[in-house]
């Protein structure tokens, strides 16, 4: 993984001064609320319905132990005892006083880690593919492209106040498990005859107004990478709509210019930027590569005795190894997801405790890296299979065992209502109230893959319209409602879920949701066609029917 | 409004008529580009500086080849969210070779002045009391080191230490 040099460390220092005399300022009331409020943002620090949110950036989702450590020393000493891990790969904490914010991110940046550019309408923190480096199916790790990308967007002077925030994703092989196209700009590292380019998209975004990312590039040479961001995000600064923060996205500039248009204007901008100015130096890319470079992995046997022995004994292993163990592209090791949903937890939270075991375990069995995933969850990229009965042992004694991986109660939620000042509804109560429903571990497997996604407001954090089941709470007339959207993907299928019709009650969307799910156990063709396959060759009819059919005309 | 230049205030020798008032006949004169536009061949008769303000959202269109003109390019900022003019600033040194003063004017914060300095801005005519006091008291700190570059590629940036 990569390693801060003296550079960054500097870097990261110096912004960390930069907000303790902020902070200072406004403690000693030299700077209004008001006047705070720019140069707080700037720096990651909310302020949400019950305290400040501090939200850490956590580059490409990639941790080592001694982050993760400090992560859960900054959860007991500052928070209360927990962080909360976010479909953009970061954490946040939501219990944290301004006073502490300074010492906080001093604390990070011993660790090499910051807050930059978590929020406000700049360049947020690139995310990727949370089994980067170890899928079978991957052509080019993106890491390196990403720290790249990392380097190229941070404080950059030109693209700090753009007209809303922009989210960039990359991906290093066909299958998609960041949701590239659902971001600001969303790049496929690819390799053709041995040369690296990259399939470059722009205009995705969810939020009110949802939109697949539209494809500009199929393969822009490797060196050119920083010359065509900066040609989007130049065009993008400049045309995009500023007289209203919900038409500011790129994706509306996309749409309202039209895809052929827009392409071309960044064409243009291209072939005017002197592109000899942005190529990266082959010697500092090489540097970053090498960062990137797979671990000593030994050389070992595809199939694990111990493994499969210990399977065949232990049904809790096998049930936990059939959902949580994805296949390595090295033989005789695995990808671990250790599920931050237990049933009747809010999605995504980890204790301090729980923090510190996932870093022993990572430094012990996964060669120093875990990954947060934008499902909520974590990953140990790179285990033995020999390793997995002991990890699976301990992580039982943390409450991490969770073997729903993909299934569905594996739920991603907004913070909603219970935290978030622009939510409508509750997200959480919900997720955990469908989790307790499907809390049946046999009744979730039969019913396979299946991604619940929970949004509490419009602006769509929890990704709703990407998942399988989208739910999006609205406020209808002081009420909570929600409602049902079908059919979405964030993978390289990529779909908008549709509404299926009128919302639920808070008291009525798990008897909906179980409603869904039973009618397509009653309409698959087999245990092996998935809810989307399903859903994409029956339309929304029999759902509908099926939630509807009750009501008087 | 303050004018902060090369790491002090100063007082403006620059005059901005209103739309309705006369030009002056001699001295500095700022004018947006609509007027210059309009009065393009009368000012050709002026031996004094002159100068063209650019409101968000404008561009260079039919002035293009007047920039060697300009002894000044103002770029205003009514809104300091509003970043559109970062990019004109880029483009004005970078891809038009604008080498006369290019100034920010209007609602700046505190942690804007680095950027307006990378983009290539080199003086600040500063509306938010709050910046004012802190380049007064030379208390703006900013990062000084950067990953990428841009119109200027220097660490030290006047009025930040």
């Amino acid at each position: 993984m990569y390693r801060y040099d003296e550079f960054d460390r500097g870097f990261v220092a110096e912004r960390a001064a930069e907000f303790r005399d902020q902070v200072r300022r406004r403690l000693s009331g030299e700077l209004s609320e008001d006047q705070f409020r720019p140069l707080r943002l700037m720096n990651g620090l909310y302020l949400q319905l019950h305290a400040y949110m501090l939200r850490v950036a956590v580059p490409y989702g990639v941790l080592s132990p001694r982050q993760l450590r400090k992560l859960a020393h900054i959860a007991r000493k500052y928070d209360r005892g927990y962080g909360h891990f976010t479909t953009r790969q970061n954490i946040q904490y939501n219990w944290i006083q301004l006073k502490d914010a300074p010492d906080i991110l001093a604390d990070l940046a011993q660790v090499d880690m910051h807050a930059i550019q978590t929020s406000g309408n700049c360049i947020r923190n690139v995310t990727s593919d949370h089994f980067a480096g170890a899928a079978p199916d991957e052509i080019v790790d993106p890491r390196a492209y990403g720290e790249i990308l990392r380097q190229w967007s941070s404080l950059h002077p030109e693209f700090s106040f753009l007209p809303r925030k922009f989210k960039i994703a990359i991906i290093g092989g066909p299958h998609d498990r960041a949701a590239m196209r659902a971001h600001d700009i969303g790049i496929e590292v690819k390799r053709e005859k041995g040369v690296i380019g990259f399939a470059v998209y722009a205009g995705g975004g969810l939020g009110r107004t949802p939109m697949p990312a539209r494809k500009l590039r199929d393969f822009l040479p490797e060196e050119d990478l920083i010359a065509y961001c900066e040609a989007i995000l130049r065009v993008y600064n400049l045309e995009g709509r500023r007289d209203n923060k919900y038409k500011a996205r790129i994706k509306i500039l996309v749409h309202e210019t039209g895809e052929a248009e827009f392409r071309q204007l960044v064409e243009d901008e291209f072939a005017a930027i002197d592109k000899s100015l942005y190529r990266i130096d082959p010697a500092h890319a090489a540097r970053i590569v090498a960062q990137f470079a797979p671990p000593p992995f030994a050389v070992l046997p595809a199939r694990s005795a111990i493994f499969e022995s210990a399977r065949a004994r232990d049904a809790a292993l096998a049930a936990f190894a059939a959902r949580n163990v994805a296949p390595h592209r090295q033989p005789g090791y695995g990808i671990l997801t250790i599920s931050l949903k237990p049933v009747g937890a809010p999605p995504g939270d980890a204790t301090a405790g729980q923090i510190e075991a996932i870093a022993d375990l990572t430094e012990t069995y996964s060669f120093g890296e875990a990954r947060v995933s934008h499902e909520q969850n974590i990953v140990l990229p790179h285990v033995r299979l020999d390793d997995i009965p002991e990890i699976f042992a301990t992580l039982q004694a943390h409450d991490l065992a969770t073997p729903n991986a993909g299934l569905v109660t594996d739920i991603i939620a907004c913070p909603g209502l219970d935290y978030c000042a622009l939510a409508n509804a509750r997200s959480i109560p919900v997720a955990q109230n469908i989790a307790r429903r499907f809390a049946d571990l046999d009744r979730q497997r039969a019913i396979g893959d299946l991604k619940i996604k929970i949004s509490g407001c419009i602006n769509a954090c929890g990704h709703h319209h990407v998942g399988h089941i989208g739910i999006l709470g609205v406020d209808r007339k002081g009420e909570e409602f929600y409602q049902i959207t079908l059919g979405g993907s964030g993978d390289e299928n990529f779909a908008i879920g549709e509404i299926v019709g009128r919302g639920f009650a808070a008291g009525e969307i798990t008897d909906a949701v179980e409603t869904i799910v039973e009618a397509y156990l009653r309409l698959r063709e087999s245990a092996d066609e998935t809810f989307l396959s399903a859903y994409r060759r029956l339309g929304a009819t029999p759902f509908k029917e099926a939630l509807y059919a009750t009501e008087p005309a | 409004m303050a004018l902060y230049r090369n790491g002090a205030f100063e007082t403006d020798a620059w005059s901005y008529p209103a739309d309705d008032a006369p030009i002056p006949g001699s001295g500095p004169v700022a004018l947006p580009r609509t007027r210059y536009i309009s009065e393009r061949d009368a000012l050709m008769q002026r031996a004094d500086p002159l100068a063209l303000v650019l409101r968000p959202g404008e561009d260079l269109a039919g002035v293009e080849g007047d920039l060697a003109r300009f002894a000044m390019i103002v770029l205003d900022i009514p809104k300091y969210s509003d970043g559109r003019l970062y990019s004109i600033a880029r483009l004005l040194r970078e891809r038009w070779a604008f080498a006369g003063e290019l100034r920010a004017r209007g609602d700046i914060l505190r942690d804007q002045i680095a950027f307006l300095h990378r983009v290539g801005v080199d003086s600040y005519e500063i509306a938010h009391e709050g910046t004012i006091a802190a380049l007064q008291s030379g208390a703006i700190a900013a990062v000084r080191r950067h990953y990428q570059r841009a119109a200027r590629n220097d660490d030290s940036i006047p009025g930040v230490r």
